[in-house]
């Protein structure tokens, strides 16, 4: 079984988010893809990150993670603006298949509002997507 | 569900991601595609290639049969167990598929065939080979593993009894020989030394667990076309295929015009395409970041458009490689749409590595 973070929200594409400011409205969160898609991607050879300032919306293709075998687009899970990308990943994108959830972070938002959670998943139902997924 | 090879229950114990490839179920990878890449440059890797045919040809007439119907020249083939590698042709020179003859007596060759193209091989072959008299049988019977790397020779022929070690020791490249019920090859997809062996399928996962004692590392076909490309080699389907002839693949050099009174078929159009001049398949060597991939568009210094056949991350180089297929042109450097950019790159001359080392510079 995928390994799955209770602390952070899901989409049906696989992009995980975190709040960098707890349940606050509003705030920084960061983004990147989850254990199931680094695995279903294989090693990892090419991310590229969206740019500082780049205003993005809900559902918006931003980032490409490539593997040996194909490239796949990463979609911001909610609307805001870009404020760091992890620079990390041009030298070492296996950052992202050793450690999705911590060092293969891929951007971090600045939310301009508060932001609509319906579109995202808790842990517990990504975990039955998944396994609904794969039936 | 799809075809099954002999090793199939051991690719999945040893935790295989299986997928389609051409109606076969195959390990794309046993965790990482790229440990697997590095394991046959630098040590001994090994592939399930099982999935491809094994055709015996038998008769009197067989050598003759085979220079008519294949665009290399088996009489190039004098001493029993020479290997040569060639193109198949429709008669408008489009590539039927390509294959390895092997020349095991003058009753009796041996080709291995693509698995995707394996039926149609066998309808084009045997309705050719009536006319000579030439038996075609699909030996099913067979499993085949190819072990591949600078170790890979050494570690394999401890499977054998230590008297035959020697002889099999000494096969020159491209030489196979029998050694008991197994067929061994000094031959390759991956640019490193090593063996193909073609073994009863009863044999198959004594000989694959046995290999994986000896310290050869399990490898998918995920790691086998990165190490193809590396090595410049081509793949039926993606560089060349019925809508494509040899002269524009990167095979001319497999075509055998000489001696000019032998007859093959799709000689006629190739003789023509050749004085036509036209495209050329070339390597690409990505400038910057990104990943190469086919049908990516290319464009010329002349501002003409090609594409790329196969493109790949390299593991050995750290850099995108690709065959393309463009206009003859004057410059090296072009460049590719890649998500609707243009990226710079260059031509480069095949192989990029060979036993385990760079042959482009960076």
């Amino acid at each position: 079984m995928s390994d799955i973070p209770n602390d952070l929200r899901y989409t049906k594409s696989h992009e995980w988010v975190r709040r960098a400011n707890g349940d606050a409205p509003n705030g920084t969160v960061e983004i990147g893809i989850s254990q199931h898609a680094q695995s279903a991607l294989g090693d990892l050879v090419f991310v590229e990150v969206p740019e500082v300032g780049r205003t993005l919306s809900a559902g918006e293709a931003c980032a490409v993670v490539e593997s040996v075998k194909a490239a796949s687009d990463v979609y911001s899970p909610v609307s805001g603006k870009v404020i760091a990308g992890n620079g990390e990943l041009a030298a070492q994108p296996e950052l992202v298949n050793q450690d999705p959830y911590g060092s293969g972070w891929l951007f971090r938002l600045q939310t301009a509002a508060p932001f609509d959670e319906t579109s995202l998943m808790s842990a517990a139902d990504y975990a039955q997507f998944l396994a609904d997924e794969t039936k | 569900m799809g075809l099954k090879t002999a090793l199939y229950d051991s690719h999945v114990l040893q935790g295989a991601k299986i997928v389609d490839f051409g109606g076969w179920e195959m390990p794309l990878h046993y965790g990482s595609q790229i440990e697997e890449h590095h394991a046959v440059r630098r040590d001994a890797g090994m592939f399930d290639v099982s999935h491809m045919g094994v055709v015996d040809l038998t008769g009197g007439r067989v050598r003759e049969f085979l220079r008519n119907l294949l665009a290399n020249d088996v009489g190039r083939l004098k001493i029993p167990g020479k290997a040569l590698y060639s193109c198949m042709l429709l008669p408008n020179g489009g590539v039927i598929d390509d294959l390895i003859v092997y020349f095991l007596s003058e009753n009796m060759f041996r080709l291995v065939v693509n698995a995707g193209t394996r039926d149609k091989d066998l309808a084009w072959i045997g309705r050719h080979a009536q006319a000579f008299g030439v038996a075609v049988a699909l030996r099913r019977d067979l499993a085949m593993i190819a072990i591949q790397g600078p170790n890979a020779r050494q570690k394999t022929l401890q499977l054998l009894a230590p008297a035959q070690r020697a002889a099999a020791l000494e096969l020159p490249p491209f030489y196979g020989a029998a050694f008991e019920s197994w067929f061994i090859a000094r031959t390759g997809y991956t640019g490193e030394d090593g063996f193909e062996v073609m073994l009863p399928s009863a044999d198959a996962a004594r000989a694959w667990n046995e290999l994986r004692t000896q310290g050869v590392a399990p490898a998918g076909l995920g790691a086998r076309d990165t190490l193809r490309l590396e090595a410049g080699m081509n793949l039926y389907g993606n560089d060349m295929d019925e809508e494509h002839h040899p002269l524009e693949s990167g095979l001319a050099w497999t075509v055998a015009f000489e001696p000019g009174e032998r007859d093959f078929l799709g000689r006629a159009a190739l003789e023509d395409l050749r004085r036509a001049g036209g495209r050329e398949l070339v390597g690409l060597l990505l400038e910057e970041r990104g990943v190469l991939r086919s049908h990516q568009k290319v464009v010329t210094a002349e501002m003409s458009a090609g594409e790329v056949t196969s493109g790949t991350f390299s593991p050995t180089l750290n850099r995108s490689i690709a065959l393309a297929r463009v206009p003859r042109t004057s410059g090296a450097a072009v460049q590719v749409e890649i998500r609707g950019k243009l990226h710079a790159a260059r031509i480069v001359k095949p192989p990029f590595v060979r036993h385990g080392k760079a042959l482009i510079s960076l």
